[in-house]
């Protein structure tokens, strides 16, 4: 399997999105500080680093979900295929059709499967009629690799399945409005391993199709599913490379500190 | 100051008996506490209760008249706008025709009465109400009818045992030997006690006629003035919140309005009516006493409720869910609408409700724009019915214990019986919604 992955880096390094100089501020805290980063298209690219240090915080600016924050403040340079996103003409909703996001906490509306798959698509008028509607929940289904598990059960509420189930129907509702990239924050911390090796198959599964940016306090999880790897530490992106070199020859000492456990 | 361990745990130390002891008396001062309440809420019903549910039964004199149509129809065509003509008095006049017939046709010896006595029995809106049903209905002239009529309050007393044969010999409405008659035509089958629809139907009624006075003019401008408020209130309400809660910029003048919004919910309601006198009557001059303008002061009261009830319930709604919905790019309007609200909606009906219940109990800012007065006629149909003179519920009681006959106390209780079925009602209904809005998962 790492050999397919080799295999498959080397055809797609292009950078979807370039992060130049970005800034966050919460009030009067500086909580990220002059962050640089290419995030490569249909790729896999893991932030780790100890709790507090800005990896969920930057996750957070590149769907300008920090807009929703109304102390937080985001300076600098974040383009998306050459696009600044913090441009004024940016509609930040039409940005999140494009930028997907999957939570911490699985966070299904309290609706039925169905309805959570079909209303991303639905809001932004991605079907026409009711049969093209039907197709895209089954394949996004499919893609977050839930659809044997429910398609018997559509009207079912999405409340009601398991954790795991959950947050894969989460997957399938952020996949539904076919994204280019899709963000999440530490989507395996409240699932058990079973559900936690069936979403990191899934998240390799994802990258032939765009790329995902996940934050995980887990460095084996960073070490399994991510070609990338960024270490962040005290708002500062410390170290940014191939997660193979990232974990077994890091070049910073404070990187090598928190991989082998002394900072953390 | 350190203490040895216990030496035994069978045997309990001093201070582990001394933490038991006191909330053993914590759980006794608990339970007097409820006792109370509880005592008081059934003191307080069963007042109520004995002096109002007789207000529900009436007494009637039941007597069949002959409707001579020599005397009500002169012309002979049955034409109304000429059979009003004969005035209360003529029907009065045959009324006690009748009524001295009947007497001598069952046998029921009248003593010394005189004809005016007997008929004093009965009450004053007897022939207005036989006249208001033949004028209703022509073709009743010239047949003999079974009429039901009100017995006077004093009567009425009498057999619901307010009224003894001390009482009214000092009574100059009432004498004894007309009470003995009541009984003697209680046993003939002329007088009997049944349920009485009017209570509830019925408009106010004079001083001296406590036995017609009614709800219906009550109850009617109750439910108008709680439509004006729902209809007003609750778009209202829900905007101002979601416009606070969800949109506003939190700055200094958002937690300005919060405070006020906050103290507006504790103005006591009298100065809500001194405000409704001068904005509504005085500069804009809508009528008195009409529901709508009870219907708009009562607004300005419910709507601090509404919206702290309803921001309580935005703010209840878990932040993922938000989250969620802008994560797959909803825009701000959709999350709330989509979400945000069908998940706060138990929440905002029960404050609503709860607050339409405190609205529809309340009398004091009704006082002061004249709803207090004596209202007779019905309101017409709604939208027009709305600036149409009216009464409510809270404030008829209010007026029925201002009166001097006893019968009107009796009345006043049951009024609040049905006040309180109404807030029972409203209340159950907030559970049910909430109930039917919760199960959606």
């Amino acid at each position: 399997m790492n050999d397919m992955r080799l295999t498959e880096k080397v055809v797609t390094e292009t950078a979807k999105i370039t992060a130049r100089g970005v800034q966050v501020h919460y009030g009067t805290n500086h909580a990220l500080k002059d962050v640089d980063v290419d995030i490569l298209d249909k790729t896999v690219t893991a932030f780790i680093g100890p709790s507090g240090c800005g990896k969920s915080t930057f996750l957070r600016c590149l769907n300008r979900m920090n807009d929703t924050v109304a102390s937080a403040r985001v300076t600098g340079r974040i383009e998306m295929d050459g696009q600044d996103i913090y441009d004024p003409r940016v509609d930040p909703v039409q940005l999140r059709a494009k930028v997907g996001m999957v939570f911490q906490k699985p966070n299904p509306f309290p609706k039925s499967i169905y309805d959570n798959v079909a209303y991303g698509p639905k809001i932004h008028g991605l079907a026409r009629g009711k049969a093209e509607l039907d197709e895209i929940v089954e394949t996004s289904l499919k893609k977050a690799a839930l659809w044997n598990e429910v398609k018997d059960r559509l009207a079912a509420p999405g409340t009601g399945l398991s954790g795991g189930q959950q947050q894969r129907l989460c997957i399938a509702r952020a996949v539904a409005t076919s994204p280019e990239v899709l963000l999440m924050d530490e989507p395996c911390s409240a699932l058990d391993p079973i559900a936690t090796a069936q979403v990191e198959e899934l998240i390799d599964e994802l990258r032939a199709q765009f790329s995902v940016v996940i934050v995980t306090h887990s460095m084996q999880q960073a070490a399994r599913v991510s070609q990338r790897t960024a270490f962040f530490h005290l708002g500062h992106l410390v170290e940014y490379g191939e997660t193979g070199h990232i974990f077994t020859n890091p070049t910073d000492p404070r990187t090598e500190a928190y991989i082998t456990g002394r900072i953390g | 100051m350190t203490q040895a361990p216990a030496k035994s745990l069978l045997v309990p130390d001093a201070r582990t008996r001394a933490r038991n002891a006191s909330e053993r008396r914590f759980r006794l001062m608990g339970m007097a506490a409820v006792a109370i309440g509880l005592v008081a809420l059934v003191v307080l019903l069963v007042s109520v209760l004995g002096n109002g549910l007789s207000s529900f039964r009436q007494t009637y004199v039941t007597i069949p008249i002959t409707l001579d149509a020599a005397v009500l129809d002169k012309s002979g065509n049955r034409n109304p706008d000429e059979m009003k003509k004969v005035t209360t008095l003529g029907y009065g006049k045959l009324m006690q025709t009748a009524l001295i017939a009947a007497l001598a046709e069952k046998g029921v010896d009248t003593g010394d009465l005189k004809p005016k006595e007997i008929m004093g029995m009965m009450s004053k809106e007897a022939p207005a109400d036989l006249r208001e049903a033949v004028l209703s209905d022509p073709s009743l002239v010239g047949q003999t009818i079974t009429f039901p009529a009100f017995a006077t309050s004093r009567i009425d007393g009498y057999f619901k045992g307010r009224v003894t044969m001390e009482s009214a010999a000092r009574d100059a409405n009432i004498n004894p030997e007309q009470l003995a008659l009541a009984d003697r035509m209680a046993a003939a089958g002329l007088i009997e006690t049944r349920l009485n629809w009017g209570f509830l139907t019925r408009p106010d009624a004079s001083e001296l006629r406590p036995e017609a006075a009614g709800l219906g003019v009550a109850i009617l401008g109750s439910a108008y003035m709680m439509i004006v408020v729902l209809v007003l209130s609750l778009p209202i309400g829900v905007a101002a919140s979601i416009y606070l809660e969800e949109l506003a910029p939190k700055n200094r003048w958002t937690d300005l309005i919060e405070i006020n919004i906050a103290n507006l919910a504790a103005v006591p309601s009298i100065v809500f009516g001194i405000l409704a006198l001068a904005l509504f009557i005085n500069i804009a001059g809508l009528p008195q006493s009409a529901p709508i303008v009870g219907g708009l002061v009562l607004t300005l009261m419910t709507l601090p409720t509404i919206i702290i009830a309803t921001r309580a319930s935005l703010k209840a709604v878990p932040p993922s869910i938000r989250d969620a919905a802008l994560g797959v790019g909803a825009s701000k309007m959709q999350t709330i609408f989509h979400h945000v609200l069908p998940l706060a909606m138990p929440g905002i009906l029960t404050g609503t409700i709860l607050g339409l219940a405190r609205a529809l109990g309340e009398s004091a800012p009704l006082l002061l724009i004249g709803m207090v007065a004596f209202v007779r006629d019905y309101p017409s149909a709604p939208p027009e019915g709305l600036f149409d003179p009216a009464s409510a519920l809270p404030v008829q009681v209010y007026s029925w214990t201002q009166r001097a006959d006893p019968a009107f106390v009796e009345r006043a209780s049951g009024a609040i019986i049905v006040l309180l079925v109404f807030l029972l009602a409203m209340n159950a209904l907030a559970i049910i919604l909430r109930r039917r809005f919760e199960r959606r998962w």
